[in-house]
């Protein structure tokens, strides 16, 4: 067991765990954020996908205690009194339909629009589609997703 | 996944003191592979030694041509450093193509490259720019690194601390994906540096990364996609798995050569 402090959604938590504890089992079974989802816990399919210290990772491919002292945030973290514009987005175009990928899609639009957006290149949804390797959605079949995130890019 | 202590010394000897004589530890560095791998129950390691808290172990720099990539340096800093950038593109675009966004932001190019595996990307850089591994120890260049299969020339307890990549005159990757992993399913290195022309091979040897002699000496006569048509590739040595037939990698061999030798005649 270690004791593992971190800031998640900008609030000070901490837990003793076993060392071998994933983020994702830490945030979900100690701190009760269930939003996180784990899909396939073999890094596959992004359900789990959160922001560490800024960027996007999946939390089922991490260890807790490795993490120690770091900035996490969560799909619970996004909205700011209002839904976060990708929310919104996704809300507007239809961008889900059961809701299990969603969180995943949303950190890693969040992530990939900023990242763009620093580097000065273009996100069109050719670039979103390349982006969106890593998160996998059984029901919608993309094309809201792509079109939501191009939405939530343009009011960011 | 079985129980593990987790480890997180802040120097390079500290590291070595925990990893000397206890042969249930393992380094860790991303852990993009090292916990799927543990979540499969195919690595238990008693003790996980971190080494993502040492001071130097990420980060990049040009020491005059040379280009010095700390082992914890992660696939995502690789593509958008732009020392990468202006010293070898070839290798930060390989970076950017390994996995997706996430799995970039936390893998590292000394894992990858202690971890051999016969489809990782990196491999085939390090033969084909002819780079060296820095470690706690010693120096291994490339030629001596790779011994086959998930295999290298690291002694039990011996710790990557950097790579080093010689400038060379041009250089391309062209990887054909496997399109769920995104590993190579076959992918091929083409350089022209100090070392003369270097043409490595990922994704196909049943032995790891291997370098094409047929194919340097084609691109050393006349660098172009054309002076590769003729050149003989063997199906031997080479892997026959679900993903494709060994004649199947054979003829991608030759289609990403082609490739890689356009595009770095292209930049
Ligand atoms: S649950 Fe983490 S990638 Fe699927
Ligand atoms: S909305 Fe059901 S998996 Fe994406």
């Amino acid at each position: 067991m270690t004791k593992v402090t971190m800031k998640v959604n900008g609030r000070k938590v901490g837990a003793d765990v076993p060392d071998q504890t994933l983020l994702s089992e830490f945030l979900r079974e100690n701190l009760r954020l269930t939003g996180t989802h784990v899909g396939c816990d073999t890094s596959q399919c992004g359900a789990c996908a959160v922001h560490v210290n800024g960027k996007v990772v999946k939390a089922c491919t991490a260890l807790a205690v490795s993490l120690e002292g770091a900035e996490v945030t969560t799909i619970e973290g996004v909205a700011n009194g209002e839904l976060h514009p990708m929310q919104v987005a996704f809300n507007d175009n239809h961008g889900l339909q059961c809701g299990f990928c969603t969180p995943g899609m949303i950190m890693a639009g969040i992530d990939m629009v900023n990242r763009y957006r620093e580097e000065g290149r273009e996100l069109d949804a050719a670039a979103i589609r390349h982006e969106l390797e890593g998160n996998i959605c059984r029901c919608t079949g993309y094309h809201n997703i792509v079109k939501s995130i191009q939405d939530a890019a343009a009011k960011m | 996944m079985y129980e593990t202590r987790y480890h997180k010394p802040a120097t390079i000897d500290d590291a070595a003191a925990l990893l000397s004589g206890n042969d249930e530890a393992m380094l860790l560095a991303g852990g993009q592979t090292l916990l799927p791998t543990m979540k499969q129950h195919l690595a238990a390691p008693g003790d996980l030694v971190d080494i993502r808290g040492i001071d130097g172990m990420a980060g990049i720099r040009a020491e005059g041509d040379t280009l010095v990539i700390g082992a914890a340096t992660t696939h995502a800093d690789v593509a958008r450093s732009d020392a990468v950038r202006k010293h070898c593109p070839a290798l930060a675009e390989l970076a950017e193509g390994i996995g997706d966004a996430a799995v970039r932001n936390m893998g590292t190019i000394g894992g990858s490259l202690a971890n051999n595996d016969p489809s990782a990307c990196y491999p085939a850089a390090l033969l084909a720019l002819g780079g060296t591994v820095v470690t706690n120890t010693r120096e291994i260049t490339a030629d001596d690194f790779f011994e086959g299969l998930f295999t290298t020339a690291l002694d039990e307890g011996e710790i990557i601390t950097a790579v080093r990549f010689p400038a060379v005159k041009k250089a391309a990757y062209a990887k054909f994906a496997q399109p769920a992993s995104r590993f190579a399913l076959v992918a091929v290195f083409v350089a022209d540096g100090p070392g003369g022309v270097r043409v490595a091979v990922t994704g196909a040897g049943e032995d790891g990364v291997f370098r094409h002699e047929g194919l340097e000496a084609a691109l050393s006569g006349d660098w172009s996609a054309a002076a590769l048509d003729d050149v003989e590739i063997s199906e031997d040595g080479l892997m026959s798995d679900f993903h494709g037939s060994a004649d199947y990698r054979a003829n991608l061999i030759r289609a990403m050569a082609k490739r890689a030798a356009e595009a770095a005649s292209a930049r």
